[in-house]
């Protein structure tokens, strides 16, 4: 019961740990480049969570100061996040421009393919 | 009245010129735009750093709002001496970088290169400005998103996958600091640096701030290129265009060592770091073993860059072997060795790059009898390798004199031993330049005689007389280090 009651409570934390090693899983595992962009993304996205879960408060307003507002959600995660998904944005465009360039120079987007590639390259040269 | 705002400015100058030189596309205009905001960078910092020596810690405040709510800009002895090595490496890649891109990009691509180059610099010079943790993030990704770009700008296609890799792993090492950042927020409430070490005591030693220490210290190490986790920086380094490589070698690394420093020791503190987790063990081990393998790996390098990339491996492994002794002069010597390095591999880059605009590519069957056919590169080479390996009178020596001291002070003898014995592993790849260039008869790819134009030899040499003069004058660099050192340890300098 108490492992349940542990759990239900802090469920938005296990979420996070599972989409972590979810997305460095992912990375990890796949030879395709852009597959890999996605497993870094849902490694990110987790982060998200990470800060803004513990910012709400249940039955938390906004930050008023006036009467009658007395528990109140904290905002500051929400505005750090909003920037951490800015740069998240940023890293997946330049990283699928690359491969864009990568699969214009290789004619491949598979790893094992490109090292390959640049193996017998190096053989000739 | 301006002088006030110069902490916030060393920064904002290079991150406007950006933007600028993106506008006004004329390569000429782009580079002479890069070339005079690094310049006010370096001034400014300089200007910073006498101010900090003379009168105390600068604090600023962003849009005037007080710390700990509003952003603070907090420079003391430290992080100074790292704006100073990163704008004074800038100022002197950004002429270098006039005939060296234009050699090894598409015209009409140039200016582009110019507005990553400013990003990049303004990135680093905040990360090491900034007193929040969160902001320092945010430039982190800055200084990581234009470095993939300007890696991905090298010749070869090889390059595209150096970035990528670089970009996978980078984002990897962020994204494990901002973990980090986010714990420490949770368990204290606050991200400003100095708020977050005052309120830390109270939540001491509860798993979260563990669990912190471990992700910054990966997060970090990724970034820093610690053995393990080094292996993006080899192929980062060989394929990025001359200029980027010189920047980043002197730079990048070793802005992620000060961020590491900060949280060591401005943050968790000495107690938390040595004690409750075992840092400095698994830190001596990483960099025993980085100092080994990297140093042997480049032997056998057939490219000088690659070799040298290698090294630098390596020579990461002796400040972080500074660290790891957690004394005064274990942290002097991984301070000085931080700055002499920068200068040192900022020095051989921009002289490799020297090497590539004759003959595209450092192989070392290009290098056969170079010391006749390019005397004034071979001998900066020479010189510049003499202080990797740390010969006196050069800056390196000085940096590895602090750590043997630091070595016998702990008691451990053999790591002293081990310290010089390793520098006989530099002897020998540096020989191996050495014997190319001076005793090998030319081959047929040998370049003719002729050096790289005044505009590049001029910074790269300024780089190794900044190698000498080091070596002789220590009043700066061991200077700064010890009072730093001694403010990390928490005593009276």
């Amino acid at each position: 019961m108490s492992v349940a009651n542990h759990v239900a409570s802090h469920y938005s934390y296990w979420v996070t740990v599972v989409l972590m090693v979810a997305g460095l899983f992912i990375v990890i595992a796949r030879g395709n480049l852009v597959k890999k962009l996605i497993g870094l993304s849902i490694f990110q996205t987790s982060v998200y969570l990470l800060y803004i879960a513990p910012g709400k408060l249940i039955g938390g307003t906004a930050p008023i100061v006036a009467e009658g507002f007395r528990i109140y959600s904290n905002p500051l995660p929400h505005v750090l996040i909003l920037t951490a998904i800015v740069v998240g944005v940023a890293t997946l465009a330049l990283g699928l421009a690359i491969v864009v360039r990568i699969r214009e120079a290789y004619r491949s987007i598979e790893e094992d393919e490109i090292l390959a590639a640049d193996r017998d390259g190096e053989d000739r040269a | 009245m301006t002088l006030a705002h110069l902490p916030a400015l060393v920064v904002v100058v290079p991150l406007i010129a950006a933007p600028l030189t993106l506008l006004l596309r004329r390569p000429g205009v782009a580079w002479g735009i890069a070339t005079a905001a690094c310049a006010f960078s370096f001034a400014a910092a300089l200007l910073l750093a006498a101010e900090v020596a003379l009168h105390g810690p600068v604090s600023y405040h962003i849009g005037s709002w007080p710390p700990p709510w509003g952003i603070e800009y907090r420079l003391d002895v430290l992080n100074a001496f790292v704006l100073v090595l990163v704008s004074g490496v800038a100022a002197a890649v950004a002429p270098y970088a006039w005939r060296s891109v234009a050699a090894e990009m598409p015209g009409d691509r140039v200016y582009l290169f110019y507005t990553m180059f400013c990003l990049c610099v303004a990135g680093l010079l905040g990360m090491a400005a900034t007193g929040d943790a969160f902001n320092l993030f945010v430039f982190m990704e800055i200084a990581s998103l234009s470095s993939y770009v300007l890696i991905a700008l090298g010749r070869d296609r090889r390059a595209l996958l150096a970035a990528y890799q670089y970009l996978v792993l980078g984002t990897i090492g962020a994204t494990f600091y901002v973990i980090g950042v986010g714990l420490l927020y949770l368990m204290t409430g606050t991200l400003n640096i100095a708020d977050i070490a005052e309120r830390l005591p109270q939540v001491r030693g509860t798993r979260p701030v563990l669990a912190a220490l471990a992700f910054i210290t990966v997060g970090v190490s990724l970034k820093l290129a610690l053995f393990p986790l080094h292996l993006w920086l080899p192929n980062a380094y060989t394929y990025a265009p001359s200029a980027v490589t010189a920047l980043l070698a002197a730079t990048a690394t070793k802005v992620q060592v000060y961020v590491l420093l900060r949280f060591y020791f401005g943050i968790f503190g000495l107690k938390l770091v040595t004690e409750t987790l075992p840092m400095p063990e698994i830190l001596l081990a990483l960099s025993v073993v980085a100092i080994v393998t990297a140093s042997l790996v480049a032997l056998w390098q057939a490219d000088l860059k690659r070799l040298f990339a290698y090294s630098s491996v390596a020579q990461i492994g002796y400040i972080t072997l500074g660290i790891s002794m957690a004394s005064k002069d274990g942290l002097t010597a991984a301070v000085v060795h931080l700055f002499n390095h920068g200068i040192t591999k900022g020095a051989l880059f921009l002289l490799i790059g020297g090497i590539a605009w004759r003959v595209q590519r450092a192989g070392f069957d290009r290098l056969r009898g170079l010391g006749r056919s390019m005397p004034i590169t071979s001998l900066g080479i020479v010189i510049a390798g003499l202080s990797l390996i740390g010969v006196p009178g050069t800056a390196g020596f000085v940096s590895k004199w602090y750590l043997v001291l630091g070595a016998i002070e702990a008691g451990r003898w053999w790591l002293a031993a081990f310290i010089v014995a390793t520098s006989l592993i530099a002897v020998a790849y540096v020989w191996r330049f050495v014997e190319a260039a001076y005793l090998s008869a030319p081959g047929e790819r040998t370049p003719g005689r002729g050096e790289p134009p005044l505009a590049m030899l001029l910074p790269a040499w300024l780089m190794v007389a900044a190698c000498v003069y080091f070596g002789f004058d220590t009043s700066f660099t061991v200077g700064t280090a010890r009072r730093a050192a001694a403010l990390m340890l928490g005593e009276a300098p």
